[in-house]
């Protein structure tokens, strides 16, 4: 594996239950330092796929590697000093909502290490800092607006200073203010910190936007339909991919969910 | 509410609850009488019948509690009930104490009462009482009043004929 | 229905309660795995003690009082007709100790605490924040089952404590002052045929199984619900029926064993 590649998804199959794979021998690479998004529409298997690199489950077939190691979802040891290097940014921020926007922070730096309270405080207010949202640190979670929520999640995901950061669809249901503070934190921490990012969306604009590569996926089995930089994937021929950048709502991807004829549904004789 | 706040009201449930536990096992049961025993000593009684006596009934004397009975066992060789007691160390009773399966009320549980004899000498340490009344059963009651009836009723020429 | 589907579909039933009560059993060994830690962490266990504990501590003296009240009425009435109400005071004690103390707090436990567990767990879970946990590389079964499991085994036996007191103490209210029963008496027949350990000791046993009972079952109806309204719904209705057919079945058995060799 080369020394610039963080991740390694080596022929990967997956499914939550044995009569349906997600994921059917998905193979690929994601490089160290960069910002890589994950498009595709729903169901195509990017989130799973997130969470086969975090060991929430175990691939059926196939390995996920994460800096030249192998990720055993059984392994709880494994899974602990991995996760620390890793910081996930859940869809709607996931945060715990019985603690203060100040502790949700706190929370991996309490947990993980030993240091004192003061220096605590100042990693937190740093963290808080760099999302924009010190002045918030003593708000409780239900007095927080979805977009700076989301802000409070990226600032408890960044605590630890991990290697790779992970967002599952971080654009989602935000207004066009939030979406640009939010693209644009994601880029300026990885170009800071020298981080890997991995982004999981729909929103093709602001992927394209901070991406260094992007790679489209499709439903059944998360079939790569396409990757390269947003520049190649904008000008591609391919039907499928113009239909998923351009969101043309006919295409490849089906605007009818599949159905007898309207007329036998309606009751009416078919014409020839 | 600060975690000051909230510890101080924890232990202060937890202080209730022992008070609760307090009140229940002294005010509401025999926890008392467990204690103040001090000193003690073992006896032994056997009877023909123990009736409904359980271990841990009490042992009194003129009424009052001295001890408790500690085991209950049957000897196999003489089929006789083998009762232990252990009595309040203060309380001597003399040689010719005799000890009765009494109950308490008229539906109420049994124990044990001691009859103090005349006797000079006392029951030393791990004697045995020797003279014990067994528990009133009553079936063998009623089976004697009817006997003592049929007695009656046979042994006078009644002219009536009565059974 | 055709034999077969018919054998086919209960076998599946079947295999379907097993597999629930399978699954429920290693959830539960998992809980007990993670108690060392939780024991470590005291901190989270007395903020539960608190939320699970403390906050029901106004509904169970409630009702602890109203059963004493009614309790002593109802015996008097009974009692009366045989000329024993000096047995009042111990009928009404030993009721109390021995069967309603334990079984009344813990389905009044189910249904306050029980449901507010669930929900609390399923709503976490629904918010991803469980797994957000567990992504941070820290066990939410450690950090916020275990702590919760604590708290009920220590609150249970003390709000049934409570419980039984203040029912006592509301029997001695209704049959000394209101019924005029003398006050000596009442506590007398108490302190001689109530025994501390047979008696209280057992209710307090009892008590303690109960609520391992009721919080485990809480917490499992929360962890496996399914993330959606109605999903958190149903898992806290299935929390009280399920807690308390478990708990009158555990009675039943507990009273067999304790009550019956005397």
């Amino acid at each position: 594996m080369p020394a610039d590649t963080l991740i390694d998804i080596d022929r990967v199959s997956f499914g939550y239950d044995t009569s349906r794979l997600i994921l059917d021998g998905v193979s690929l690479r994601f490089a160290r330092g960069k910002v890589t998004s994950i498009l595709g529409g729903s169901g195509c298997g990017k989130t799973t796929l997130l969470r086969l690199i975090g060991g929430i489950h175990g691939a059926t077939r196939g390995r996920v590697v994460f800096d030249g190691e192998a990720v055993d979802a059984r392994n709880r040891r494994q899974l602990q000093g991995l996760r620390r290097r890793v910081g996930m940014l859940f869809q709607f921020g996931a945060l715990f909502t019985d603690l203060s926007v100040f502790d949700n922070v706190a929370f991996p730096l309490r947990e993980h290490t030993d240091l004192a309270e003061p220096l605590v405080r100042d990693i937190v207010l740093m963290k808080l800092q760099a999302v924009g949202l010190r002045g918030a640190a003593g708000l409780r979670i239900g007095e927080v607006s979805g977009g700076m929520a989301r802000r409070v999640a990226l600032a408890r995901a960044i605590a630890l200073d991990p290697e790779l950061i992970m967002y599952d669809e971080p654009f989602a249901g935000l207004d066009l203010i939030s979406m640009g503070v939010a693209s644009n934190l994601i880029r300026k921490l990885n170009d800071t910190t020298g981080a890997t990012s991995l982004v999981v969306s729909h929103d093709v604009p602001e992927c394209m936007a901070i991406s260094d590569h992007v790679v489209l996926m499709t439903a059944p089995g998360g079939r790569i339909v396409a990757q390269g930089t947003p520049a190649e994937l904008m000008a591609s021929t391919d039907p499928e991919v113009r239909q998923f950048v351009r969101g043309e709502p006919d295409g490849p991807v089906r605007f009818h969910y599949p159905a007898p004829p309207l007329a036998q549904d309606l009751g009416l004789p078919e014409r020839c | 509410m600060g975690r000051r706040g909230i510890e101080t009201l924890v232990g202060g449930f937890v202080l209730l609850g022992i008070v609760g536990l307090a009140f229940l096992s002294l005010q509401a049961a025999n926890l008392t009488t467990y204690f103040g025993q001090g000193d003690t000593y073992v006896l032994q009684a056997r009877f023909d019948n123990i009736g409904g006596l359980k271990t841990r009934a009490p042992v009194r004397s003129a009424g009052v509690n001295v001890g408790r009975v500690t085991s209950i066992t049957l000897d196999p060789a003489t089929f006789e009930g083998v009762v232990t007691l252990t009595v309040d160390a203060r309380v001597r009773f003399p040689r010719d104490s005799i000890a009765k399966i009494l109950t308490a009320g008229l539906l109420g549980d049994q124990y044990i009462g001691i009859d103090p004899g005349a006797d000079e000498a006392v029951l030393q340490p791990g004697d045995r009482v020797a003279q014990t009344q067994g528990a009133v059963v009553l079936e063998d009651l009623i089976g004697r009043f009817l006997f003592d009836r049929a007695a009656d009723g046979s042994t006078p020429a009644a002219p009536g004929g009565q059974p | 229905m055709p034999l077969a589907e018919l054998v086919r579909q209960v076998g599946a039933r079947t295999l379907g309660v097993l597999q629930s009560f399978g699954r429920a059993a290693l959830f539960f060994v998992d809980l007990l795995r993670a108690l060392p830690a939780a024991l470590r962490r005291f901190g989270l266990v007395v903020h539960q003690v608190h939320a699970i504990g403390n906050r029901s501590l106004l509904i169970i003296l409630a009702s602890g009082l109203a059963v004493g009240f009614v309790l002593a009425l109802q015996m008097y009435y009974a009692l009366a007709r045989f000329g024993a109400t000096e047995s009042l005071g111990l009928i009404v004690n030993l009721a109390l100790v021995r069967e309603l103390g334990p079984v009344l707090t813990a389905l009044l436990f189910a249904g306050r605490a029980g449901t507010s567990l669930t929900a609390e767990i399923g709503l976490m879970k629904a918010g991803e924040q469980l797994a957000a946990m567990e992504m941070m590389a820290v066990d939410p079964r450690e950090r916020v089952l275990a702590p919760r499991l604590l708290a009920g085994i220590i609150a249970m036996p003390i709000l049934a404590t409570l419980f039984s007191a203040i029912g006592i103490l509301g029997a001695w209210v209704v049959a000394v002052g209101l019924i005029g029963l003398d006050g000596g008496n009442f506590w007398t027949t108490m302190q001689v045929g109530v025994d501390v350990w047979d008696d209280v000791g057992n209710g307090l046993i009892k008590a303690f199984v109960f609520g391992i009972l009721c919080t485990a079952v809480a917490l499992y109806q929360g962890y496996q619900t399914d993330p959606t309204p109605e999903g958190v719904a149903h898992a806290t209705t299935r929390t009280v029926v399920i807690s308390s057919l478990a708990v009158l079945g555990m009675d039943f058995i507990l009273t067999a064993l304790m009550f019956s060799t005397s």
